[in-house]
């Protein structure tokens, strides 16, 4: 029984559970979004970029979006962080001023996330049926516009399940901003928890930590499981018939 | 129907060859305007590839293409290919757009018709396939037939001087295929000029004004289909149309 209590006590500890919710949510999440959601977006941005190049016709581009994603996705992300992190942290000091370390723990997580995201929308924008450019372009569309217009619209639809899988991972990534050392009201929901565990010599605050990034990826999980089967299954198709052919074809 | 403004369209000795496979080996065709051109062929022999050369969808590597007697390898090709309009085997509708938006897109971005004209111009040439109704629909609720009279609508949205045809009703089921023939026959009659690929001998024979019979990259022979298909010269086209026939 003394096992089971000291197991109980280690990891669900309420009171200090208790103790480090309310900064988890008030400071810990909002940092937390604030780091997976805009590198998020510019991953994507990043990403679209690193896709157009990687099918382009021209070899230069598509061969340094090659090199760009095999270097990216080839590291691991506690490599990079830290290489980005310090490595460019006296440099924006010198230039800016700024001690803050959220810029370039986003950078580094932006260039990590848009080496994936670029395949991810690469493998969306090449899986689109070739008679689509065709047809755009036979109504006069240049290349471009074709693509900014007709393919790549679709190219992405069909990968929304993958590029939620990527916040999903983001969400989990930013907890390695921790490295390039926080100030207090700069602190994500791993740091915050990990504090107060180092401080209470008790699990229970990593466990309030894990419970939180939980909340924020298995609503997302699902999401990601809807929108597949929406896209495998599709809207319910009422398909007519064609009335004006099955007229024809009756009178002759 | 005769509000077209048709062209006439040339072919000269249009040369083409993927690596060191010749697609198309010195092909000459005239379309004179207002009329209809079937082109057949077995497949292979390089009928939809003629198309798409002859709207530079595909560059020839000689030859010289000309729209209303005029030739067009100098134009910019985005240009040409806005006066010419093409209908696809597989319709290629833009699955992501509602169906009255696949035949206003163009319209607005490329004739830049505000949204609202371009809507009001889509409608009217919706109504004239008969699919008004289907406006706010998605390509993929529609029928295969339904869909390449959106496909042939888009087309003609454009008021292009030439259409083509590649295989328009290959994809469709047998029951489908009559309306589409029915349409195309409207816009034969209507005084459109016309390219057509097609396997619908009976279409060739009672609405084209001329027959061309392709054959491994060159024109085998061609005339008007009373004479191709009563009287056949070569063995090739004698061989072919009994496989057919």
């Amino acid at each position: 029984m003394d096992a089971l209590q000291q197991l109980l006590k280690t990891f669900f500890d309420w009171q200090a559970m208790g103790g480090v919710i309310p900064q988890m949510l008030t400071v810990g999440l909002p940092n937390t979004l604030i780091l997976a959601v805009s590198s998020a977006v510019l991953g994507c941005i990043l990403g679209l970029v690193l896709a157009v190049m990687g099918i382009s016709r021209n070899p230069i581009p598509r061969w340094i979006a090659r090199i760009y994603t095999d270097i990216f996705r080839g590291l691991p992300a506690i490599l990079t962080i830290l290489l980005i992190g310090l490595g460019f942290g006296p440099v924006i000091r010198i230039l800016t001023g700024s001690t803050n370390p959220f810029p370039l723990g986003i950078a580094a997580l932006t260039l990590m996330a848009a080496a994936y995201i670029g395949e991810i929308f690469r493998s969306g924008i090449q899986s689109v049926d070739r008679g689509q450019l065709e047809a755009s372009r036979a109504l006069g569309f240049s290349y471009t516009s074709s693509m900014i217009l007709v393919v790549i619209p679709q190219g992405i639809r069909r990968v929304l399940p993958a590029l939620v899988n990527q916040l999903i991972a983001l969400i989990k990534d930013s907890s390695l901003i921790y490295l390039l050392g926080l100030l207090s009201s700069q602190r994500e929901i791993f740091r915050i928890g990990n504090d107060a565990a180092a401080n209470t010599g008790n699990l229970s605050p990593l466990v309030a930590a894990g419970v939180l990034y939980l909340v924020l990826t298995i609503p997302l999980t699902h999401l990601v499981n809807f929108m597949d089967k929406r896209m495998r299954e599709g809207k319910r198709a009422k398909i007519e018939p064609d009335e004006v052919a099955a007229v024809v074809g009756k009178g002759a | 129907m005769s509000e077209f403004k048709s062209g006439s369209l040339t072919a000269r000795n249009i040369h083409l060859a993927f690596g060191s496979n010749k697609v198309l080996r010195g092909i000459d065709l005239h379309v004179p305007r207002g009329t209809t051109a079937s082109v057949i062929g077995p497949s292979g022999s390089g009928k939809s590839t003629l198309l798409r050369v002859m709207n530079r969808l595909i560059e020839p590597d000689a030859g010289d293409i000309l729209l209303d007697e005029r030739s067009v390898l100098a134009d910019n090709p985005d240009e040409l290919r806005r006066r010419i309009g093409m209908v696809f085997q597989q319709f290629n509708l833009f699955p992501h757009k509602t169906v009255a938006d696949n035949v206003a897109l163009a319209l607005n971005k490329l004739r830049k018709l505000p949204k609202d004209q371009a809507r009001a111009k889509a409608l009217e040439q919706l109504d004239m396939v008969g699919l008004k109704h289907k406006a706010d629909a998605r390509p993929g609720n529609l029928s295969g037939g339904q869909q390449q009279r959106v496909a042939i609508a888009r087309a003609l949205a454009m008021e292009p001087e030439v259409m083509f045809f590649d295989e328009a009703t290959s994809a469709l089921d047998p029951e489908l295929v009559k309306g589409i023939l029915a349409l195309m026959t409207d816009l034969s009659k209507g005084g459109m000029t016309m390219v057509v690929v097609t396997h619908e001998m009976g279409f060739c024979r009672n609405v084209s004004d001329t027959v061309t019979f392709m054959d491994g990259g060159v024109v085998v022979e061609t005339g008007p289909p009373d004479e191709l298909f009563s009287a056949p010269k070569t063995e090739r086209l004698k061989g072919f149309l009994s496989d057919v026939l």
